[in-house]
């Protein structure tokens, strides 16, 4: 569902762009911490990333084109961002599913070249942040183990979808080229989508799950799943030092955490409200939406009035709006946060931890078991390497 | 072990041990000397530590125990970007090797890494393309080349770092009878030092002179290729086989024996 | 499969078009989309002129339009989205064999329909003339950053090698007797697509390391340095130079 040229009017357009190009500045740096590689390395993760992105990206564009068959002659396929977040992280899932959407807009025609930031934004960006935070939240919540695992990734993939409909429908809200009723389209799409999910939903679990039975250390969502690192040095079993990742990623993980959390509750929020406009209210005042739409945003805003013309449902663009807000008000929260933690521990809250080992050794753990020559691929079939 | 008199020889490893992060140990103390301009063969069966013997030779793996030196160079940090010119490393799936878009940018890739630019670069790209029989294909994409083809551009992405020593891995392995051959006939007419890592033993006895047995971490046997590949006992032990019909002491014999250093 | 929709659009042929320097005809593109967009729905005539001036560049580039018109389609899903829109949107009704279409939809549904296509026409015109390598140097040239541009490469480079692994495993996989019918089997489609996933990764890490092997610090070397002269500029802005006035004029009347 790649967004084409017009449909979205130029300043919404480019201002989506603007916001895809600053959220994957982001990514770039968060990736490299991703994709670093094991304790001990030389190879730092700036120099991991380019192959390593590169690759996944490669996969997901060719996931893409594996047919899942429904019914009656119909198929479905992957979309991928849930998965590329699970699996990698959400900065090197935003990287790749970006980088497939440049190659496909730029090198396919598919999507339009004005229509690159919307597209990265909604199927980027929104997706794998909502996936991720969503998947991070309930690893953390549900036991641990894998079963735990695979529920996650299916709730995960299971919201992003619509999740990611929502947003185009909040894009279009605000720059559609034709007032459409957009409680209508919302319906419509997230209504599709959620069917569409729901697919997403159980490709996503099951692939997690086939990962996870054979390199669990390759999912990034479960590493909290791996065992320690022993080391055997003359023949004893030492435990190898363990690395310090988590704190480096909680602020990270907080912050996406509560931007989803935000956003899925507004959004579902207005849903459920669909009967009662006040209800709607309620929940724009509970979170100083109503203030906000009216004082704080200026009056030439599409939102400033609840925005737009010929819209029949208020309630609807007034629950956008809230999504809005909320979006709004957790970035500057925090923000407010990020500031306070770097204050008061006086780096960076997310400033690399110093790694285990001398980095000057050139030390290197690929993960491939490199002397096994073909490694433990668990293909259905013999090893079809070329 | 001796290294043969004249110059520093191309790889002078000792007393090499070393364990993976995970405790996985793969080399026990390995001892290897390459004198410049031999053509060696490194046999063993799979799992033996052949790659991870190999992965040490330009210093990606490092921090166990022993020293490597390649043409009088210590493997060691502050010389690596030297160390990785002179040591080139062809890898088994030329797939990996070749991640450029297309073949002339990846035989540049590793002199652009060293600083080359502009005419000196492209002299020395299509130097090396024309030493392996490919330099009409410079502009291809490497996906759309045959296998052969592909593993003939890798190895001249490496030649054209001029390296002090070539290491092949598996070179042979899924090649047809002529690829192989037109392989095995580059090989021969480079002037270089060339270690070899493979199980193909007919492709050991017709390119190598010499050949070690990588066993389970450490080299167990090191001699003229027809000796070693005659010793039935000796191969057998270390998994290792002929094709079937296949008689080494039919081909020309090894021309010295090198005593073992078990 | 063929690696998808991969390799199907670039057309080699000699032509002034094939000759521009990459990023001269992407920034060529980008503005002339940027026109069409931003053309007021109502100047019908205007996106008549537009679609004259794709042909007349895809004549230069010596293109068969058949192929090009039919690649057109790509946009499908949302015509279906800008079909339904004569029949949803409020406002003023008018009566068309029977059916009630509202006329601000009909404007809404040409309005997307004919950017839309006139945008797809011109990236195809753009991918069909444009080696993919060259189009990702010429994305890097216009300053999109170099880490993305190594990921994107990367992804030209192995998308065809993964989508081929994925072939061969769909070959074993029918070979022993399975076909896929319906979501029952799905557990094995997604154990290809995850054992895929972990090749394509182990595969990144034996490309870094092969990378590094030849000395990689993080920086792909730029091999060819692209330049255009100022007549390649002048060439490649006819297009939109050519829509621009067709817009203003629009606006006007």
């Amino acid at each position: 569902m790649h967004v084409p040229d017009g449909f979205i009017d130029a300043p919404v357009s480019a201002a989506a762009g603007a916001v895809a190009a600053g959220a994957v500045a982001l990514c770039l740096r968060g990736a490299r911490r991703e994709l670093a590689g094991a304790p001990g390395t030389t190879l730092t993760g700036a120099e991991r990333t380019a192959p390593l992105a590169g690759l996944v990206a490669a996969f997901v564009f060719a996931a893409q084109m594996l047919n899942f068959p429904v019914a009656a002659g119909t198929s479905g396929h992957l979309l991928g961002g849930a998965l590329a977040a699970i699996l990698v992280g959400p900065a090197t899932g935003v990287l790749c599913v970006t980088v497939v959407l440049l190659t496909q807009g730029v090198l396919f025609a598919d999507g339009g070249l004005t229509a690159l930031g919307v597209n990265i934004l909604i199927m980027g960006v929104v997706t794998v942040a909502v996936a991720y935070a969503l998947f991070a939240a309930l690893v953390a919540v549900l036991p641990r183990g894998r079963r735990s695992v695979g529920a996650a990734a299916f709730a995960a993939a299971l919201v992003s979808v619509p999740a990611s409909a929502a947003a185009f429908t909040l894009l279009y809200a605000i720059g559609g080229t034709t007032d459409v009723p957009i409680g209508t389209v919302l319906t419509a799409m997230v209504g599709v989508h959620v069917l569409i999910g729901v697919g997403e939903a159980v490709i996503t679990m099951l692939t997690v799950g086939a990962v996870l039975a054979v390199r669990p250390d390759l999912v990034h969502g479960a590493r909290s799943l791996a065992r320690p690192l022993k080391l055997r040095v003359g023949g004893r079993l030492i435990d190898a030092e363990p690395v310090p990742r988590a704190p480096a990623r909680s602020p990270h993980r907080v912050w996406l955490a509560g931007l989803a959390t935000a956003l899925v509750l507004a959004g579902a929020v207005s849903f459920y409200a669909s009967a009662s406009p006040d209800g709607l209210e309620k929940v724009a005042a509970d979170h100083g939406m109503d203030e906000k739409a009216g004082e704080h945003a200026a009056a030439d805003s599409p939102l400033a009035d609840y925005g737009v013309e010929g819209v029949s449902a208020t309630w609807i663009s007034g629950g956008l709006a809230g999504v809005i807000g909320v979006g709004a008000t957790a970035a500057v929260g925090s923000g407010l946060f990020y500031a306070a933690v770097r204050r008061r521990t006086g780096t960076p809250a997310t400033g690399r931890i110093g790694r285990t080992g001398d980095p000057g050794t050139g030390k290197a753990h690929p993960a491939g078991e490199v002397s096994g020559g073909s490694g433990d691929s668990p293909a259905g079939g013999p090893a079809e390497r070329s | 072990m001796n290294a043969p008199g004249g110059p520093a020889p191309s790889l002078d490893v000792r007393g090499l041990a070393y364990a993976y992060p995970d405790g996985h140990q793969a080399l026990f103390g390995v001892d290897l000397t390459v004198a410049r301009g031999e053509r060696v063969a490194l046999l063993g069966p799979n799992g033996a530590g052949k790659t991870t013997l190999v992965l040490h030779l330009n210093g990606i793996l490092a921090g166990g125990a022993g020293a490597v030196s390649v043409a009088g160079r210590p493997v060691v940090r502050e010389h690596l970007p030297e160390i990785r010119r002179l040591v080139g490393i062809v890898f088994q799936d030329p797939d990996d090797q070749l991640f450029m878009p297309t073949v002339q940018e990846d035989v540049a890739f590793g002199p652009a890494a060293m600083g080359l630019r502009g005419d000196e670069l492209s002299a020395r790209v299509a130097a090396a393309l024309r030493q392996v029989g490919m330099a009409e294909y410079a502009d291809r994409p490497p996906h759309h080349l045959s296998f052969g083809q592909r593993r003939r551009v890798a190895v001249a992405t490496v030649l054209a770092m001029r390296p002090e020593i070539l290491v092949l891995d598996e070179p042979s392995s899924n090649l047809d009878p002529a690829a192989r051959r037109e392989l095995a006939q580059i090989l021969r007419s480079l002037d270089i030092t060339v270690l070899m890592v493979t199980h193909d033993l007919p492709y050991a006895l017709e390119l190598c002179p010499r050949s070690v047995i990588l066993s389970e971490g450490v080299i167990v046997a090191d001699g003229a290729t027809g000796d070693l590949l005659a010793d039935e006992e000796l191969l057998r032990r270390h998994r290792l086989e002929l094709p079937f019909g296949f008689a080494p002491r039919a081909t020309p014999p090894g021309l010295l024996d090198r005593p073992d250093t078990t | 499969m063929g690696a998808g929709h991969a390799h199907r659009l670039y057309t080699h042929r000699s032509s002034p078009a094939h000759a521009l320097p990459p990023h001269c005809k992407l920034a060529a593109v980008l503005c002339f989309v940027l026109v069409v967009v931003s053309t007021p729905r109502e100047a019908v005539w205007a996106f008549g002129a537009y679609a004259l001036l794709l042909a007349a560049v895809t004549a230069v580039a010596r293109l068969p339009a058949v192929p090009l018109l039919r690649r057109l389609l790509i946009e499908a899903p949302f015509v279906a989205f800008a079909l339904l829109m004569p029949f949803v949107v409020p406002g003023e009704r008018i009566t068309v064999l029977g059916a009630g279409l509202s006329v601000p939809g009909l404007w809404g549904a040409w309005n997307i329909l004919a950017k839309a296509t006139l945008g797809t026409a011109a990236s195809v015109l753009l991918a069909a003339t444009t080696e993919p390598r060259d189009l990702l140097l010429g994305l890097q040239r216009l300053g999109l950053p170099q880490p993305l541009t190594q990921i994107a490469s990367f992804m030209v480079r192995y998308g065809d090698v993964v989508a081929d692994e994925l072939r061969r495993m769909s070959i074993a996989r029918r070979s022993r007797g399975f076909a896929a019918r319906g979501p029952r089997q799905w557990g094995v489609l997604a154990k290809t697509a995850g054992a895929v996933f972990i090749r394509s990764y182990e595969r990144g890490e034996r490309v870094h390391l092969a990378m590094v092997s030849r000395g990689y610090t993080g920086e792909l070397p730029v091999i060819r340095e692209l330049r255009a002269t100022r007549a390649q500029w002048a060439r490649a802005a006819a297009l939109p130079a050519a829509a621009l006035p067709v817009c203003l004029l629009g606006r006007l009347l």
